[in-house]
């Protein structure tokens, strides 16, 4: 195997895994600050996918064009689910919020299915088949354009959660819920709005993720999974810890691929999962609970 | 022996469950082919659920992975016949030590690291997961193209080796059912209960108060794990067919925790009532969604009777129901 294919297979690679590192910061995000664990998360993927689908192949825009609205979409939508349905659990045990999203959930997937039925789509692009060329690095110019958007979006949310009054607030309430209330905030808004922040988050990385692979309402499952993959190696709340844990699982997804099989790439995940949550269950960055 | 079963529960309750049982006896002679064929996935489901409300419901420990169990079960029972000749009833017992000993591997080193709550509910999908991939990469199993067992001879019923009509496998299921929830009951009463119990509502303090919470968790997750291997030989043997993507699946933990979850978990009859109302449920949303011809109008339906379920009975039905037949255990 040559030494050129394996470091083009290892640079596409990490740039599918900052895709994945923004989907997974919705998941990290929202249990950061509610402790919910979003078992939907895979499915409001595959909606998200769905999404910019339409918008693109209706308006006939670019996916990256299509992405501000998709997650404006799914801002909203997340917003209102956390308001009016997932509020009213955060108290309840972890099975009974478990059995709420996943009712959600089978209301996605299968939305989605009666809708668009269970055939793979994909968006063709003028873009597809051109790539920029490093001396024997060759990196195809949409995974280029999706990884860059990508971080960008982590940027933007990062400066949100930094530097807003919003985004401090909500880095309150998860700090101190109770003492947040007592100076005054509105909690209840604030979840809803880091609900919507977090499936903004999964409506721009769905968007970017059409230009890399087909959608099928059954990808949802491997994306919920992949999400919790993520976010335990990075570390469950840690912003900075998605992202760098999409990139380890983009990587390693790469790399087993090719010198395994590439049926074989997830059960590498998951052993990474595993040996995480044994050794270091915290996440790479994480703190200690 | 008897009267430690009886002793404690309301006369009416007994009365009840001894109807239902005889119910369940004579069924089979009164309705059709098609009817136990449901009833036998009525029971199995039961009896699943059963076997995860005993670790989850009683020693409060979450899995989200009891498929790998069932897998397990499936696969010795299945590649103990087929390979070698052996009976279910021997592969049964085998599958469930082999359960037992991955039930082992997974709550030794979950609780050794301290890995809890969501964190060992995730650990649990990821080893089901893994296993699901490796048995799909196996070739001595059929790796991903599946493992088939005989076709079995409806007409003459072969017990030993579990061959024969739909009506036979209704009362092995049955038997199974009846067995988990009589050990539920004898447990729950017993000293172990009260520590799964204990450790259930507070570990610490049971900790505290000297139990090894180790080794009860130990022996939860274990006997959890054991019989839902035996659940899963019998599923070898009732569908003749054996794919990691199904049976492997995260799809069917999830399936099997919907019962208990509904019927309530940590009781002893939630897990029938949640298999009774889930099945009843999926039939009838089956015959009513084909008329149309949509894909998935059934999985939306059943999706919004939990959001339902959960948002008017979060503690489940079972409670509310023996509220409603005046059912509560005088203490």
């Amino acid at each position: 195997m040559s030494f050129e294919l394996i470091l083009n297979i290892v640079a596409a690679g990490l740039l599918t895994g900052l895709v994945y590192g923004l989907m997974a910061l919705g998941l990290s995000a929202i249990f950061g600050v509610m402790r919910v664990v979003n078992f939907a998360h895979g499915d409001m993927m595959v909606v998200a996918m769905y999404g910019a689908y339409v918008i693109s192949t209706g308006a006939g825009l670019t996916p990256v064009q299509a992405l501000p609205f998709v997650a404006l979409v799914m801002f909203v939508f997340g917003f209102l689910l956390q308001r009016f349905l997932i509020n009213r659990f955060l108290q309840a045990t972890e099975h009974v919020q478990f059995l709420l999203l996943l009712g959600v959930a089978m209301i996605l997937t299968n939305g989605s299915l009666m809708l668009f039925g269970p055939d793979a789509r994909n968006i063709q692009l003028d873009a597809s088949f051109e790539s920029y060329s490093f001396g024997p690095l060759l990196l195809d110019k949409v995974r280029v354009m999706a990884a860059g958007l990508a971080g960008l979006s982590a940027a933007s949310l990062w400066a949100f959660f930094r530097y807003t009054t919003t985004g401090k607030a909500i880095r309150a309430c998860a700090d101190n819920q109770l003492g947040a209330q007592v100076v005054g905030l509105n909690i209840n808004r604030l979840y809803a709005i880091t609900f919507g922040v977090g499936t903004a988050c999964v409506g721009a990385a769905g968007s970017l993720l059409l230009m890399l692979v087909d959608v099928h309402p059954h990808l949802s499952t491997d994306f919920t999974l992949l999400g919790f993959i993520i976010v335990i190696l990075g570390g469950l709340g840690s912003l900075g810890g998605a992202l760098l844990g999409g990139v380890v699982v983009g990587l390693s997804e790469a790399l087993s691929g090719i010198l395994l099989a590439p049926s074989l790439k997830s059960m590498f995940s998951f052993g990474l999962l595993i040996l995480v949550l044994l050794v270091r269950p915290q996440g790479l960055l994480g703190k200690r609970a | 022996m008897i009267t430690e079963l009886t002793h404690g529960v309301p006369r009416r309750a007994l009365v009840l469950l001894a109807l239902l049982l005889v119910a369940l006896l004579v069924a089979p002679g009164l309705v059709g082919d098609y009817m136990v064929s449901i009833l036998v996935i009525l029971l199995f489901q039961a009896y699943l659920g059963m076997s995860w409300n005993l670790m989850m419901g009683f020693a409060g420990q979450f899995s989200l992975g009891h498929a790998l169990f069932i897998g397990l079960g499936a696969y010795t029972g299945g590649v103990l016949f087929v390979e070698y000749a052996i009976s279910p009833w021997i592969g049964m017992a085998i599958g469930a030590v082999v359960a037992a000993a991955a039930g082992a591997v997974i709550g030794t080193l979950g609780f050794r690291f301290g890995v809890k709550g969501v964190y060992f509910a995730l650990l649990t999908i990821a080893f089901a997961e893994f296993t699901r991939i490796l048995f799909d990469h196996w070739e001595f199993v059929g790796s991903s193209s599946g493992l088939y067992l005989p076709v079995a001879n409806r007409d003459s019923s072969d017990l030993w080796n579990l061959r024969g009509s739909a009506t036979m496998f209704y009362y092995v299921a049955l038997g199974m059912s009846v067995a988990c929830f009589l050990l539920s009951h004898v447990l729950l009463r017993r000293r172990v209960g009260y520590y799964w119990q204990a450790i259930r509502e507070d570990q610490d303090a049971a900790e505290t108060l000297g139990i090894d919470t180790f080794r009860y968790r130990m022996a939860a997750v274990m006997l959890s794990a054991a019989l839902t291997a035996v659940g899963g030989t019998f599923y070898a043997f009732y569908y003749n067919n054996l794919y990691p993507e199904t049976i492997f699946s995260m799809h069917r933990s999830i399936e099997l925790m919907l019962g208990p979850i509904i019927g309530g978990i940590g009781t002893l009859f939630g897990p029938v009532l949640g298999a009774a109302v889930l099945t009843a449920l999926g039939e009838t949303l089956t015959h009513m969604a084909e008329g149309s011809r949509l894909d998935g109008v059934k999985q939306i339906a059943y999706g919004v009777c939990l959001l339902l379920i959960v948002g008017l009975r979060p503690h489940g039905l079972w409670p509310w129901l023996r509220r409603l037949l005046g059912l509560e255990a005088k203490s």
